[in-house]
C-alpha cells in the first residue's frame, strides 16, 4: 500500500515510489515537483516567497521558504539520492492571487512573482518544466507520483486534473 | 530598536498586549454580532497563538477545510491588513440568521450574491470591532478599507497572511475566537501590520525597549 508524504507550508521533502507526495491548499505559494524519469524519487517544495536576498532578516535563512533557496535545496536532496541533475524534470502549480485587491505593495502579484522566481531558478539549473497549473484566483492541493510523473491537482468546485 | 523588528522577536509584553487587543476586540465583535443577529451571543476567552507555518492549517481545522476569508486593508496612522476567517457552514449559519432564511442557498452549494454581500458586512463589522479595540488602546487612527472575500481551502486563504508574516519571520500570529448562539462558531483573526507599523504600535503603547 502506497503512502502519501505530506509537505507543509514553507517546507520540502522527498518520497520514494510507489509512495506519492502532497502539499495541501496552495494559495499564492508554489508547489515545485521534481523527478528523474526511471528513478523512484520524487521531491516536492512548498515555497512562499520569491527571493531570500530581498529579506532584511539577520537570522538564518529558512531555506524551503524561498523560491531561490528552496529549489536549490530540493535539487541537492534529489542528487544526494543518486538522481542525475541533468535528467531532472519539473512540474509546478499554485501562485494564485486569492484576493482581488492587494493590500500592500509587497503583496502585489506575489503569486505571479513566486511562479516567475521558480521558473528562473529551474532555468538556471536547466531543468525543463513539463507542465504547470499556475495563477488565477483559487487554491490547489497537489499530489505528485514520481513513478508515473502524474501531478494531480485538486481544487474547490472544480474537477480534479492531472498534468 | 530596529524599525524592522521580526515577529520572532516579539517579547512577552507585546504578546500580552496583543492578547488584550484580542480580548477587547472579541468582546466588541461579539456585541456587534449579537446586535446584528438580534440574539444573545456568547464567546469564550480568545486564544492568541504564535504558530509555525506548518502548524497553522491544523489549528483552523485542516488545510483543505473550506472557509470564508475576508480581508480588509488598514489605513491611517498604521498600514497593513486584517483578516477574518470562518468555516463555510458556520458562515452559512450567520447568513441564514441575518437574512432570516430568505433567498438562502442550500447547504453544500455556493453562496449567492446576497449571501456574499451579507458576509462582507459581517466581516466589516467584526473586523471593525477589532480595529476599534486596537485604536482605543493605542489612540491611533485606524480605518479599514472595503472588504475582499474569498471562499476556498483554508491553506490557500492562509497563504496570504502567511506570506506577509513570512517577509518578517517564520511564524504567524493567530487569534482564535469561539462564538456561540445556538451553534458554535470558530472565527479566526489575523492582524497584519506592515513592518513599519509595528514600531508605531509599540511606541503608541509606550513599549520602546524591546
Amino acid at each position: 500500500m502506497a503512502d502519501i508524504v505530506k509537505v507543509g507550508m514553507a517546507d520540502l521533502n522527498l518520497c520514494q515510489a510507489p509512495d506519492g507526495i502532497t502539499t495541501l491548499g496552495l494559495g499564492s505559494c508554489v508547489g515545485v515537483a521534481l523527478r528523474e524519469p526511471g528513478k523512484p524519487w520524487g521531491g516536492l517544495a512548498h515555497v512562499m516567497l520569491p527571493d531570500s536576498t530581498a529579506i532584511s532578516s539577520n537570522g538564518p535563512v529558512n531555506i524551503p521558504k524561498f523560491a531561490d533557496t528552496g529549489v536549490d535545496e530540493l535539487i541537492k536532496r534529489m542528487v544526494s539520492k543518486g538522481c542525475n541533475k541533468a535528467k531532472l524534470v519539473a512540474k509546478i502549480a499554485g501562485g494564485a492571487q486569492m484576493f482581488a485587491h492587494a493590500t500592500s505593495d509587497k503583496m502585489m502579484r506575489v503569486g505571479d512573482r513566486n511562479v516567475e522566481a521558480v521558473k528562473k531558478k529551474l532555468a538556471e539549473h536547466r531543468i525543463p518544466i513539463l507542465a504547470e497549473d499556475t495563477g488565477l484566483n483559487y487554491g490547489r492541493t497537489v499530489i505528485f507520483y514520481p513513478e508515473s510523473g502524474d501531478f494531480v491537482i485538486r481544487s474547490v468546485g472544480r474537477p480534479d486534473k492531472t498534468i | 530598536m530596529a524599525e524592522t523588528m521580526s515577529l520572532n522577536d516579539v517579547n512577552s509584553m507585546y504578546f500580552d498586549v496583543l492578547k488584550e487587543i484580542g480580548n477587547i476586540g472579541a468582546g466588541n465583535a461579539t456585541t456587534a454580532l449579537a446586535q446584528m443577529l438580534g440574539t444573545k451571543v456568547d464567546m469564550s476567552v480568545p486564544q492568541v497563538s504564535l504558530l509555525d507555518f506548518k502548524d497553522v492549517g491544523e489549528i483552523v481545522g485542516g488545510e483543505e477545510l473550506i472557509m470564508v476569508g475576508i480581508l480588509l486593508g488598514v489605513e491611517g496612522d498604521i498600514t497593513g491588513s486584517i483578516m477574518f476567517m470562518i468555516e463555510k457552514e458556520g458562515a452559512r449559519h450567520l447568513t441564514n440568521k441575518l437574512m432570516m432564511g430568505m433567498g438562502a442557498s442550500e447547504p453544500g452549494e455556493d453562496f449567492n450574491e446576497m449571501e456574499l454581500s451579507a458576509l462582507r458586512e459581517v466581516g466589516n463589522i467584526i473586523t471593525g470591532a477589532y480595529l476599534n479595540a486596537l485604536s482605543g488602546l493605542t489612540n491611533l487612527c485606524i480605518y479599514p478599507s472595503t472588504p475582499d472575500l474569498t471562499v476556498d481551502m483554508a491553506g490557500a486563504i492562509l497563504s496570504v497572511p502567511a506570506i506577509q508574516f513570512g517577509i518578517q519571520g517564520d511564524q504567524i500570529l493567530l487569534i482564535k475566537n469561539n462564538f456561540f448562539d445556538e451553534v458554535e462558531l470558530d472565527g479566526f483573526f489575523i492582524l497584519l501590520p506592515d513592518v513599519e507599523s509595528y514600531g508605531t504600535i509599540l511606541k503608541a503603547l509606550g513599549i520602546s525597549s524591546l
